[in-house]
Order: structure tokens, then C-alpha cells, then sequence
């Protein structure tokens, strides 16, 4: 299956460790290649996605282009601050000082959610259209290298943990607007990565049965990742229990287990999401993966705008 | 007596820590399981173990404490336990509300802070709240003195150094000195405060800060009461009897954590008792030819199966090439040679497979 790139907010999602960010980078490079205005956003202030494409840590907030039509920005709350202060708040004066003072931070740590907001909220503002940041480009599709799942329900549900508790005021209106865009299915997407096992999996189901229940968003596609292919049969199997004792022949073995074991994974991966939406990358044995290797799984991701 | 035998020997504290996605639930249940069999009454304190590794404890959600583990089924790989495994599942939010519980002044604000709409959310969505109320845990078995060991699964942090601070950090935010700033202004901080107020009133309105200041008023009735077990609770973190293990796999980014965190625990001034790094494929010394490895298996298994054999043999070096890279970089790092568990075909499910497990982790 093709994984569809026709939403403006694609959310990749997984628990650490399974190549999210990998498949984030490889998910943009297809959609670059498509002719689409891309941007990557990761958060925290993190650069992974950025350094994996080529370019290099930049500075919160700035959008740098990597190559023509694939874009970058790195979101961090501090800076979101700021510019939420600047740009959303009207008329307040000294929005920079305000923002830095300790008064403020203090009020930005003890207000539950208020962290996750101010950095789902620059997600938001990614996808405007015009942009709410002066002279800012459009984009066709914003790509969030998402948090692990856990932390990722929680940023999902900042606007509406923050709506609750602020009740009234210009944060909570805009946290009632922030809150409707991520419930649109026209709007945004979720793309879940595992590997085929155990933990990835019950992960990837978790999330799924969470984006439902409190979100009304369902997963448009799952990518089973670093899958090993059925190269030995069950007679096979058998022969390979009866050999004699070889290095080669242990490993042979470890990589039917683990082979058969992954099958039993994704099986379950598959009923629990719906098998058309489910897509495999193969293993890759290098020990560092490079560009190719990301060109070959947007090639093999098909990322389409159909 | 084994490397890791010896080096637990004189702990009563067992913390094992590193990045998220090494197996650090499962390395830190055979630890403990180990432990048991050298005849210690041990408790095991997991965060969010695997379905089918509680199964394997008979760990259930419901209880806050450490329950026995049935160590009976041992017999069955030919292993005897000769002490007691406990084993227990954290609920953060019901630790963070004991506490409260434990170091409220009076009942009446007990009820108060509870009830607060704000308190929900601290107890668990403040960064740290989780990784707190694991050390909290800790800290309150180890002060009943029931077991003679205790080993700690830490949160899935991203970092593993959040951890460290985590204690440091919540008594810092329930101090709310900063916070303090604004809800109870003084002298020069009055005419900033004032500014910052009046913006943060149009900003989110009245009620979110009435209910901020009502729980911070609250939380300063407890103060002295989390101040002095931060107090202890750095002082255990600290005790030679208290090591901390270190679980990475060979991964980059889990071996950058590992040597990131060692360095950590040097400058606090805490004790390493080891370095673990969980699924490494086992490098094999002689040819990684594939056209040899064919020949040489060619006899026994048919062409068709030794290729496939000589193949996957090639590939699966590769991986091990890369293993033996990222322990030579922590022995480089750290001076101290890496525990090394090989990588599993299956998924620890059971006692046996936990037993498995805990005999390499105690062979060498």
C-alpha cells in the first residue's frame, strides 16, 4: 500500500526507538519529490530529522529550506512563547520581555498543558493559510515528528486540558480553535510506525484505541518497520535444528525465530488497524543508515497525493 | 561468583537506568529474579512492564505495593530460589497522592488539594512527576527495612538523565519561588509582577490563576515536609549501598545515552555498579565469506539451504560488526567491560525465558 500524503498535517507517530524519525525523513523526501511545499517540524528543540536529510541544528523557530520545496523548523517552547505573545496576543506591549520574565516562566511551568499548547499551537500556525507570522510562506503539508505516543495523546489534548482549566480569555478561545483543527480528518493524518514487536505493537493498538476514543481520528496508515523477510521455509526449519553446531548455522536460526515471531507481531498489528492501511519496510543490515537508504524508503513509501 | 554478582553484593539499591526501548523492564525483572535465587529477599519495582512479562511477575495494577512473586515454577528450568522475589507495578498518580496524604498538615487540606482542578494535572503531567514518584516509591520501601534489596525499573524517559533530576526539579516547582513572585509580590518584584499579572489576566483569565494561587497557598503547608525528603531521598541516590546499573542496546543513540548518563552520575557523585547492553547479535570469529560459508555447509544442508544459510549468516554479521563497535565505544568511554546479553529470538514471556535471561546476565 501506498501511504497517502493528502491531509495538510501529517502526524508520525511510534514509541522511541522503531525509526520514527527515519520514515518522518523519508515521508517528506516523497512528498517533496510530488511537487509538494514540505516542511518537517520536530519538537523539543530537536534537529534528528534535519541532520538525517543534510542540513544542521538551526535555531527554534526558523524555517530553512534543506533543498528546494523540503523545509525545516525545530519547535521549542521558549521561542513559541515569544512568538504566540507577539503574533496572537494583539496590542501587548513588550511581548519579548514579558516572555522572558521569570514571573512568566514560572506561570508557563505551573499551568498544566500550558507547554504542550504553546508547542501544538505553532503546529497549528505551521498550517495556516495565510500564514499568522509576517512574511511567513505557505506550506501544502506540515510532517510533526511526534513525540512517543504517551507524550503524544498529552500534546494532543493540551488544547483541551488548557480550555478546561483557563475557561475564559483569548488562550482558551484559541485553544477551542486549535482543538477543532486537530479533530478534522480532512485536515490532519496519523501515521503510526512500529517494529514488529511485542511492545511496538501493543503501542501502536494503544494509541489507536486513544486517537478514537478522544480525538474522533483514526490512523491512516501504519508502517511496520525494519521487517525481516521469510527466506526459510519449514522444512527448512527442521533441517536447521538437525545441523550440526556452526556459527552459520546459528545464526540461520535466530533470524527464522525472530523471522517467525515478527510474522506473529504484524498479524496482530494488521487485525487491530485494518490490513489495508498497514505497509512493511524491509530491515536494513547497515549500521548507520545514510541518504540512500532514505530515498529507497520514500520510493518504497510511495507517499501520493491522490 | 559472577561480574554482576559481585558488584550487587553490597548493594541494598538497585536502580538500572538508560534511554527508552533498550529492555529495561525485562533486564531490571532478571536482575531481581537473579538476586532471588542467590537467596535475597528482593523487591522488584516495574513502571510499565510488557503484557506479558506482568503475566510472567503475576504483577496486577491494582495494588500500590510489592506483591509475591511464585517462584515455584523455577524448579521446572532446574533453579531454586533460595530467597523471595516481590514484585509490584508504579502507579504514579496514587503515589503522588499518598504523599500529599502522608505530608499534608491536616485533612482538611489533604481534601483541598486533592480537589484542586490543578492538582489533577500536576500529579501526572508535570514533567518529572513520573520519574518522582518512582524514587518516592523507592524511598518509602527502603525506609520500612522489609527487603534486603531493592531494584528499580526507571520511567521511559527520553533521557535517561531526567531521572536524576526529577527530584530536584518537583520540589523546585512546588516551591513555586518564582511562582511565589507572582502570587505573593514583594518590595521591587511588586511593579514587574503587577505587569506580568495584568497581561496574564487578559491572557487566560481570572479563573486559572485564582485556581493556581489557591493550590500554591495549599502546597506551602507541605513545603517542609518535601523539602526534608528531598533531602533523604538525594542522600539514598548517594549511599554507597545504592548502584545504579546501566542498560543501553547497541543502537547509536542508546549508546550516546549510556556514556552521557555515566558521565552524569560521576559528577553527582553516585555509584555505577555495571553496564549492561541488551541484544547484541554474537559476532562470529572465523570467515564472513558467503561463498565459504556455503561450501563449508554445503555437504549437510543441500546448496539451495547452505546459500540461504551463507546469506543471512553474512547479514547477520553485519549487525554483529556494528554490536561489537558500540561495546568497544562504552568500554572505550566508561573503562568498565559492558555486560553483553544476546539478542533474543522470541520475546520474554514467562519465568523459564526470564530464567534464560538472568543466567547470561549473571555467566561471566
Amino acid at each position: 500500500m501506498k501511504v497517502p500524503i493528502t491531509k495538510r498535517l501529517i502526524i508520525v507517530a511510534g514509541k522511541g526507538g522503531v525509526g520514527r524519525s527515519t520514515i518522518t525523513a523519508a515521508l517528506a523526501l516523497g512528498a517533496t519529490r510530488r511537487g509538494l511545499q514540505t516542511i518537517v517540524a520536530e519538537t523539543a528543540g530537536r534537529a534528528d530529522v534535519a541532520r538525517m536529510l543534510g542540513g544542521s541544528a538551526t535555531d527554534a523557530l526558523v524555517e530553512v529550506e534543506l533543498e528546494p520545496g523540503l523545509h525545516h523548523v525545530s519547535i521549542e517552547r521558549q521561542a513559541a512563547l515569544e512568538e504566540y505573545l507577539r503574533y496572537e496576543v494583539p496590542g501587548l506591549i513588550g511581548a519579548a520581555t514579558l516572555a522572558r520574565s521569570t514571573a512568566f516562566q514560572a506561570f508557563v511551568d505551573a499551568a498544566p498543558g500550558m507547554s504542550d499548547l504553546l508547542t501544538i499551537g505553532k503546529v497549528w500556525e505551521l498550517i495556516q493559510r495565510p500564514r499568522h507570522k509576517r512574511h511567513a510562506r505557505g506550506y501544502d503539508v506540515v510532517i510533526l515528528d511526534a513525540p512517543a505516543s504517551g507524550q503524544l495523546v498529552g500534546l494532543l489534548a493540551a488544547p483541551r486540558t488548557f480550555a478546561a482549566i483557563a475557561r475564559v480569555g483569548p488562550v482558551a478561545r484559541q485553544a477551542g480553535t486549535i482543538e477543532h483543527t486537530l479533530r478534522d480528518p480532512q485536515t490532519v493524518g496519523v501515521i503510526a510506525v512500529a517494529t514488529p514487536e511485542q511492545m511496538a505493537v501493543s503501542e501502536t493498538l494503544a494509541l489507536q484505541a486513544s486517537l478514537t476514543e478522544r480525538f474522533g481520528i483514526e490512523l491512516d496508515a501504519v508502517v511496520a518497520n525494519r521487517v525481516l523477510p521469510s527466506r526459510f521455509t519449514s522444512d527448512d526449519v527442521l533441517a536447521l535444528a538437525r545441523a550440526p553446531e556452526d556459527p552459520a548455522v546459528r545464526s540461520a536460526r535466530w533470524f527464522a525465530a525472530r523471522a517467525k515471531a515478527q510474522r506473529a507481531q504484524l498479524a496482530r498489528l494488521r487485525r487491530g488497524v485494518a490490513p489495508t492501511r498497514c505497509t512493511s519496510l524491509p530491515v536494513r543490515f547497515e549500521a548507520a543508515l545514510g541518504r540512500d537508504d532514505i530515498e529507497r524508503f520514500a520510493e518504497l513509501l510511495g507517499a501520493a497525493r491522490s | 561468583m559472577s561480574r554482576l554478582t559481585q558488584a550487587l553484593a553490597s548493594k541494598r539499591v538497585v536502580i538500572c537506568a538508560g534511554a527508552g526501548g533498550v529492555g529495561k523492564t525485562t533486564v531490571s525483572a532478571a536482575v531481581a529474579l537473579g538476586l532471588a535465587i542467590q537467596g535475597r529477599r528482593v523487591a522488584l519495582v516495574t513502571i510499565d512492564p510488557a503484557r506479558r512479562l506482568a503475566e510472567a511477575l503475576g504483577l496486577d495494577a491494582l495494588d500500590n505495593r510489592p506483591q509475591p512473586v511464585a517462584l515455584a515454577r523455577l524448579e521446572e528450568s532446574g533453579k531454586h530460589a533460595r530467597g523471595e522475589l516481590f514484585a509490584m507495578m508504579l502507579d504514579s498518580k496514587r503515589t503522588f497522592d499518598e504523599l500529599i496524604e502522608l505530608l499534608a498538615p491536616d485533612p482538611r487540606t489533604k481534601e483541598q488539594i486533592l480537589a484542586n482542578p490543578i492538582y489533577g494535572h500536576i500529579s501526572t503531567a508535570v514533567a518529572g512527576s513520573q520519574e518522582y514518584t518512582a524514587i518516592a516509591k523507592l524511598f518509602e520501601i527502603e525506609h520500612a527495612h522489609e527487603y534486603d534489596v531493592i531494584v528499580l525499573d526507571t520511567p521511559p524517559s527520553r533521557h535517561a538523565i531526567e531521572f536524576l533530576e526529577a527530584p530536584d526539579r518537583l520540589t523546585g516547582f512546588l516551591e513555586g519561588r518564582a511562582l511565589n513572585v507572582l502570587l505573593r509580590p514583594s518590595g521591587r518584584a511588586m511593579r514587574a509582577a503587577g505587569i506580568v499579572f495584568a497581561a496574564l489576566r487578559r491572557i487566560t483569565g481570572v479563573a486559572l490563576l485564582d485556581d493556581l494561587t489557591t493550590l500554591f497557598r495549599l502546597l506551602a503547608g507541605l513545603l517542609d515536609g518535601f523539602r526534608r525528603r528531598a533531602a533523604d531521598v538525594e542522600a539514598l541516590l548517594g549511599d554507597p549501598g545504592t548502584g545504579f546499573l546501566i542498560i543501553a542496546s547497541p543502537e547509536q543513540s542508546a549508546v550516546d545515552e549510556a556514556v552521557f548518563f555515566a558521565a552524569e552520575l560521576a559528577r553527582a557523585g553516585f555509584h555505577r555498579c555495571g553496564v549492561i547492553v541488551n541484544r547484541v547479535h554474537p559476532l562470529d570469529s572465523e570467515t564472513h565469506d558467503a561463498v565459504a560459508v556455503a561450501a563449508r555447509l554445503h555437504e549437510r544442508l543441500g546448496p539451495k539451504l547452505a546459500g540461504k544459510v551463507a546469506r543471512t549468516h553474512v547479514e547477520v554479521q553485519r549487525l554483529a560488526a556494528r554490536d561489537a563497535g558500540a561495546v568497544a565505544r562504552l568500554l572505550g568511554a566508561l573503562g568498565d567491560d559492558p555486560i553483553c546479553l544476546p539478542d533474543r529470538d522470541t520475546d520474554v514471556h514467562d519465568i523459564a525465558s526470564l530464567v534464560d535471561l538472568c543466567t547470561d546476565l549473571f555467566a561471566g
